[in-house]
């Protein structure tokens, strides 16, 4: 309901494409000042607006139905308020990307305390989803989820490789397969997550992940990562099989049984005496 | 003190080679053959050799054909490598990649990783020839490694051996540095990181560690010198001595003739077998070739070394899962086992024990394997020639010490993939470090003790077989009302294995001519308690032909010197 007042500045300046540039801003300003002020009004929290883009305005009803999923599901641990428990941390200001990440990749609601939660079959819907992103969204200001273009794995994979090999390999292996952590966590193999999943994990750092920003890395660099990835995914090893792109662990254990372990039934198939 | 039955059979020391005198027409090629044949003798003499090299006898046993795989290998390794030189280019001069692989167009690298990446994707036949050569690699120091086994415990170390034992331990040595530095030319990332971690460890050593690292990589790391000097030694010098060890390993196979096991007819001053010409020979070239397409089998199928996930060396990223090949796992397996924080700064210079230690334990288990048998040579004071080969249960000392030996390596091989036991077990990489620190230290013992009480306890049973036979599982009543278990005999030839073997007594401790107990006799006279005060004997002649007269026994009776 409060949804149209960009629409209509953009709108408004298609029309009446004589008026001065300062009278779109400035309506851009009291629309959104508008909106805030009604939000403000009604709810008495405002919705998190974020600098990296999306501004599709949060209907009350979804975050209604948010909150309630969200004091059924995520409150025992994160609190009623979201404030956080000695179980579970605050998410007031972690925005709707980390929900749709966590909930999204089934890794929260977290089935039991652990070093870090683990991925499970996603437990909502979309919808569901969506809702307790818009209401934990409207706690505080946070990251909301990744504009569209960013998804298309159309960048430049050279960049995202020579990014992904400094910035994530030291973690996940250069061929996204993954490695261990201290204390039994993990970071895992990146093989068939979704790109908006990828992205969010960038932009949130959930569990052990650190928090690659947009200062950090651009949203237009997190499109090369992805399309990197999304590249290993689709054109497999010239070179065959890939042994799980484990390196030279792989490559060892599989000499050892099957390459020496051939060899060897071979020689013991020469030397076998006739009965 | 050796065997103490008769062999049950007539030795018949008649090879194939004898047997091919039959008169046979000479066919037609054959006095052509014969002319040039004659020819080339004329002028080289060379008959002698071929007499002598093709009426060597090969025993048949499946475990003598291990040495062979890793020789194969070799030729394959040659012929790859060979191929590969025509189009890598050793240099670290900066270039722009440009090639055909996606994600690295417009990447700055090194000349020597644009042409590894070149090899891989626009030379026809180049990826599967790079493959060929890595994959024939790892199985060339595989094949190695369990050729040595074999040669381990089966004592054919023994005299007249020993120098053949250290030849083929100096080629481990030169294929375990001809795989590192193999591995290092394409001059990718998990190359790099590999130099880097030698670096680190050359400079763990106090103070010529820096001096030697300065002079390998011609300044500071990683410098821009190393790969074209990795690949000169890789290609030249290295191979170089190996097919110069090679061949002094195989002369010396030839001269000392080759073991065999014990059995009926197989005596210490004969050889079992087949002739190398010309029933071996085609066995052994069918054999090459077998193994040959094992290699392209496994290279045209299984990626190896993807150069292209890792990309150019960068000193700043280390990919999880990096690792080096195989057989450098367990130096870097030691490495990860050594605790933290385990420096000491003494008068302003850092003492890096993490590094050092490891190097020590490293350096001491390649040197016992090494001196092996100059060691038990020394503490039997055994100065016989043997070409029986030992069952490794009847050596119980020496086959604890490998399995000891090979607990150690296999701990700290298998720490070097601890972080992927953790991901992939679901484990704490810190516990896998723990279990592995502890098994590193105390597995060896264990495996020693659980080893030596294994073999002697098939000894004992051995020699309850060959005293009494096998259980039938048949229980007979005598008229006397005694039940007893009907033992079914054993043949003679059966029996022939069982007890053959060396027996050897614990040394006593004896003045020299001078009257006088060196500390060096005592050393020894303990170290030969440790070998073989617990010992099962040999059945004798005497203790078999009671047997037969009273079946059932006492089965402890020659259970002696504990």
């Amino acid at each position: 309901m409060f949804s149209s007042s960009k629409a209509t500045a953009t709108a408004g300046r298609k029309r009446v494409g004589r008026r001065s540039p300062l009278a779109t801003v400035s309506l851009i300003v009291v629309g959104l000042l508008t909106t805030g002020g009604a939000y403000a009004l009604f709810t008495s929290t405002a919705t998190a607006e974020t600098g990296s883009g999306t501004t599709s305005a949060v209907s009350q009803d979804k975050v209604n139905e948010g909150q309630k999923l969200f004091a059924a599901n995520c409150a025992t641990c994160h609190n009623m308020s979201g404030s956080g428990t000695t179980e579970g941390p605050s998410l007031i200001g972690v925005g709707a990307a980390a929900v749709d990440f966590q909930v999204g990749t089934g890794r929260m609601p977290a089935a039991a305390n652990g070093p870090q939660a683990l991925e499970k079959p996603v437990q909502f819907t979309n919808e569901q989803i969506q809702a307790m992103a818009a209401y934990v969204a409207s706690l505080g200001t946070g990251p909301s989820e990744p504009q569209s273009k960013y998804l298309k794995e159309n960048g430049n994979a050279a960049n995202g490789a020579e990014l992904f090999r400094i910035n994530c390999a030291m973690c996940h292996n250069v061929a996204g397969a993954g490695g261990a952590l201290t204390e039994g966590k993990f970071a895992p193999s990146l093989k068939g997550v979704s790109s908006k999943h990828i992205y969010e994990a960038m932009l949130t750092g959930p569990q052990n992940m650190p928090v690659f920003n947009d200062m950090n890395i651009t949203p237009q660099d997190k499109a090369d990562i992805i399309t990197y990835l999304k590249y290993l995914e689709k054109n497999p090893s010239p070179g065959g099989f890939q042994l799980g792109d484990l390196g030279p662990v792989s490559e060892g254990l599989f000499i050892w049984i099957f390459g020496l372990g051939a060899i060897v039934a071979i020689t013991v198939w020469l030397t076998a005496r006739s009965h | 003190m050796s065997a103490t039955t008769e062999s049950p059979v007539e030795t018949h020391e008649v090879g194939y080679a004898e047997q091919g005198n039959m008169p046979l027409r000479p066919a037609k090629g054959s006095k052509l053959m014969g002319a040039a044949a004659n020819y080339i003798d004329e002028r080289t003499s060379v008959s002698g050799l071929v007499k002598e090299v093709g009426r060597k006898i090969f025993p048949d046993h499946w475990s003598f054909m291990l040495g062979e795989v890793a020789l194969y290998s070799f030729v394959v390794i040659l012929l790859s490598g060979t191929f590969l030189t025509f189009f890598f280019q050793p240099s670290m001069a900066e270039v722009t990649y440009n090639g055909s692989y996606v994600p690295l167009k417009g990447i700055d690298m090194s000349a020597a990783m644009q042409s590894a990446l070149n090899i891989s994707f626009e030379i026809r036949g180049g990826l599967l020839f790079r493959q060929i050569h890595h994959w024939a690699a790892l199985l060339f120091i595989a094949a190695i490694g369990l050729h040595m086994l074999r040669i381990f415990f089966t004592g054919a170390f023994r005299k007249p051996r020993e120098i053949n034992w250290f030849i083929g331990f100096v080629l481990f040595i030169l294929a375990l540095a001809e795989g590192f530095t193999g591995y290092s030319l394409p001059d990718d990332l998990l190359s790099g990181n590999g130099l880097r971690i030698i670096d680190g460890m050359v400079k763990g050593i106090p103070v010529l560690g820096v001096w030697i690292s300065y002079l390998l990589f011609g300044g500071e790391f990683p410098g821009t010198a190393i790969v074209s000097r990795l690949y000169s030694l890789h290609i030249m010098l290295l191979p170089a001595l190996l097919i110069a060890m090679l061949g002094a390993h195989l002369l010396l196979l030839v001269i000392n003739k080759h073991t065999q096991f014990s059995g009926p007819g197989k005596t210490n001053n004969n050889v079992v077998g087949v002739p190398v010409m010309p029933v071996f020979a085609a066995k052994a070239g069918g054999f090459f070739f077998i193994v040959f397409g094992v290699i392209v089998l496994i290279a045209s199928l299984f990626t190896i070394n993807p150069i292209w996930n890792y990309g150019p060396y960068d000193p700043s990223p280390v990919s999880a899962g990096t690792q080096p090949d195989w057989y450098i796992g367990f130096a870097d397996g030691a490495l990860r086992l050594a605790p933290p924080h385990w420096e000491v700064v003494w008068g302003g210079y850092t003492v890096s024990f993490n590094i050092l230690v490891p190097i020590v334990v490293l350096m001491g288990l390649l040197a016992t394997v090494a001196f092996y048998p100059f060691i038990e040579g020394w503490v039997t004071g055994d100065k016989r020639e043997h070409h029986i080969l030992d069952r490794p249960r009847n050596a119980p000392t020496r086959t604890a010490i490998g399995a000891a030996l090979m607990t150690l390596y296999a701990a700290l091989w298998a720490a070097a993939s601890s972080d992927l036991m953790a991901t992939h077990f679901k484990l704490s990489i810190d516990q896998v470090i723990h279990v592995m620190q502890f098994l590193t230290v105390v597995g060896p013992f264990i495996a020693f003790w659980i080893t030596k009480r294994v073999c002697l306890g098939l000894q004992r049973k051995d020699r309850e077989i060959a005293l009494h036979g096998h259980e039938s599982g048949r229980i007979v009543r005598l008229p006397g009302g005694e039940f007893i278990e009907v033992h079914t005999p054993l043949t003679e030839y059966e029996r022939w294995t069982l007890v053959s073997y060396n027996e050897y007594e614990p040394l006593m401790v004896r003045p020299n001519e001078r009257g006088v107990i060196t500390p060096v006799e005592r050393v020894r006279a303990a170290v030969s308690g440790f070998f073989f005060e617990d010992r099962i004997s040999p059945v004798t002649k005497a203790e078999i032909e009671a047997s037969h007269h009273d079946s059932h026994g006492a089965i402890d009776a020659g259970d002696s010197h504990h």
